[in-house]
């Protein structure tokens, strides 16, 4: 049974010379719970409109998002963000720290809009990302691929049932990249979420048993390269 | 917790702005408070000073110039009462005592004043407490060179038992006009924060034979402070010197001439309020422009606690709670200040007058002022508030791929 199924999906923007112009048109998606897929897409294809609108943080313009028993793309904003912070962990390419909270905080404060914050679960889960001895540093004072555990513990703080990732590694050198890809996985499969991870790196892509060109999965990106 | 915990984190990244607003704040607080209390006190204070005294009898003239000048020691005389009207006023049935006192010297700046030593031994200055000394002092004799020193005055004066003097003419300090007569301090007055404190109170008739004083009016008084038997013995005597007679002034009741004062200047202190209630509103404003202006710095974050699940309406909530915040901590700045601002005014007019206003005491102001600085602030953050709120996360979470 899958966990996300998006259908009839579309949204588009109006662009700055006035044109409508659809970024994301995809028919028929699916991620059973737990599945771990990687999506291969260039920059400005809209694979990132298609993680926002999965996340609720954009509104779609018509389509279904179900997660489970809810359809994102039928709620209303306030119902998204508290979708949102319930079911979905969301890790950026540029990690979006909060930089004048501690990593605690940072891992706190996403678990007080979701389930309620837990200073002993934040506690397990950035010792479960090798920061039990920083948790009281401040981004600033934290290496990148620290700070990346840390918006990776604060994605998964809320033991999320789908976990999106933008280009987690776009910011890493290649053994800070590949220890946080391994991290982000293994710690999917122990929180049971699904994972859809968005990348251009083959190297990434390669590491995935499914990947899928979302070139192919959206018709828009299919128009506009035709 | 969640928001608190925004707030203060908030307040601490955007440091150096927090603490400019919130002195601002405190300085315009405090304004505001002193303001009030000072108005409040002032007149709630100086409407009761009558240093047991119902009454003043003095030439004819100003009532209000009449009491200043006799009970408050400021202001001249306005002119001199004879021995006879002196005794009739005495011996009036109505009159419970009559204290007479002669002015028109100083020592440095400090008035110089004769009385007789019943002012010290019969008069209750407030219910039940009368003047007293120091220990080691004693009343002057009323025929001697001798004085008795107000608390204020002597501390001010350097003055102790045992020193000498040479008055001064005239009521501001000349160093040129000096007396011949020396004087030997005996006792020091203890505080009773009265007009009596600023006073360097000598026998009556030393003042009136000082050397270069007019002989012919040596037996003259400047003013005669009553008390009465009966309140209703005030209104006949009142009519009787006021109304039917034209040499002599009843100023009764004191406390009501004192009153009138307040209400000739109550345009002043209301001025002074608007000025306060402006600086309040500018330094409010200042909270709303100091946050407004770091909007485009807080978007990412805002966008990223929508991003993290965090309502608009809790963003909005956050910038409001941010500016009520920093109004609350200003209040409690205001405070400081208050206590700055008030102990000065305090010295002042003690110095002036001799009247003690009391810093810590409370007043209505002390709540309403905060709780509407408070919400002036709140209010102030409702603008950014709504720039919050409708910040876009998709636009400020860059870059997007």
């Amino acid at each position: 049974m899958a966990f996300l199924s998006v259908e009839s999906l579309q949204k588009s923007f109006v662009s700055p010379d006035g044109e409508r112009r659809t970024i994301v048109d995809v028919r028929d998606f699916h991620l059973q719970a737990g599945q771990q897929l990687a999506l291969r897409g260039e920059s400005g294809s809209g694979k990132t409109t298609f993680l926002h609108l999965i996340a609720g943080i954009l509104a779609a313009d018509r389509g279904s998002i179900r997660l489970g028993e809810d359809d994102m793309a039928k709620l209303k904003e306030a119902s998204r963000d508290r979708l949102r912070a319930l079911t979905i962990g969301y890790i950026f390419q540029t990690f979006n720290l909060l930089q004048g909270y501690t990593c605690l905080e940072n891992v706190l404060l996403a678990m007080s809009f979701g389930p309620g914050a837990d200073t002993a679960h934040a506690t397990s889960v950035l010792k479960r990302v090798g920061l039990g001895h920083r948790l009281h540093h401040y981004p600033r004072q934290l290496s990148t691929g620290q700070q990346q555990r840390v918006a990776v513990a604060r994605a998964m703080a809320n033991r999320p049932k789908l976990v999106l990732a933008d280009e987690p590694t776009g910011n890493l050198d290649r053994k800070n990249a590949a220890d946080s890809l391994g991290l982000i996985r293994e710690t999917c499969v122990e929180n049971g979420s699904a994972l859809l991870l968005v990348t251009h790196d083959g190297g990434v892509l390669a590491s995935f048993e499914e990947a899928q060109d979302f070139a192919q999965l959206n018709r828009a990106s299919r128009e506009a390269a035709s | 917790m969640t928001l608190p915990l925004i707030v203060r984190r908030s307040l601490r990244q955007h440091l150096l702005s927090t603490i400019v607003t919130v002195l601002s704040i405190g300085l315009a607080g405090g304004l505001l408070i002193s303001i009030w209390v000072v108005k409040d006190q002032a007149q709630a204070t100086f409407t009761q000073v009558n240093i047991g005294f119902d009454a003043v009898l003095g030439a004819r003239g100003s009532k209000l110039q009449l009491v200043l000048n006799s009970i408050f020691h400021l202001e001249a005389s306005p002119g001199n009462v004879s021995q006879a009207d002196y005794q009739y006023i005495k011996h009036h049935p109505a009159v419970k005592l009559a204290i007479p006192i002669a002015v028109g010297d100083n020592l440095r700046g400090y008035r110089v004043v004769g009385t007789i030593p019943e002012l010290f031994t019969e008069v209750e200055y407030k219910p039940g407490t009368k003047f007293a000394l120091e220990p080691g002092g004693r009343l002057f004799d009323p025929a001697a060179k001798e004085a008795v020193v107000g608390n204020f005055a002597a501390s001010r004066l350097g003055l102790k038992v045992g020193d000498t003097f040479h008055p001064f003419h005239g009521l501001a300090y000349n160093p040129k006009e000096q007396h011949a007569d020396i004087y030997t301090v005996t006792g020091i007055l203890a505080p009773s924060n009265t007009p009596a404190d600023k006073v360097v109170w000598i026998p009556i008739h030393g003042l009136q034979t000082m050397s270069g004083h007019d002989p012919n009016a040596a037996t003259d008084v400047s003013a005669v402070l009553i008390q009465l038997r009966a309140p209703a013995a005030g209104f006949r005597l009142d009519m009787m010197y006021n109304k039917q007679g034209n040499r002599l002034t009843f100023a009764y009741p004191i406390g009501a001439i004192v009153a009138d004062l307040f209400s000739k200047i109550s345009w002043f202190s209301q001025v002074l309020a608007l000025v306060a209630y402006l600086v309040a509103v500018v330094s409010a404003a200042g909270v709303l422009v100091a946050i407004y202006n770091s909007m485009a710095a807080r978007r990412r974050d805002i966008a990223i606690l929508r991003s993290l699940g965090a309502r608009r309406r809790t963003v909005f909530s956050a910038i409001v709670l941010e500016a009520a915040a920093i109004g609350l901590l200003g209040m409690i700045t205001a405070f400081g200040f208050y206590l700055v601002i008030m102990n000065g005014v305090a010295a002042v007019i003690r110095a002036q007058t001799g009247v003690l206003l009391t810093p810590w005491a409370r007043d209505p102001v002390m709540l309403w002022a905060p709780a509407a600085m408070v919400a002036l602030c709140a209010l102030g953050g409702i603008v950014p508030a709504l720039v919050a709120y409708r910040t876009e996360i998709a636009s400020n979470l860059a870059p997007t791929s």
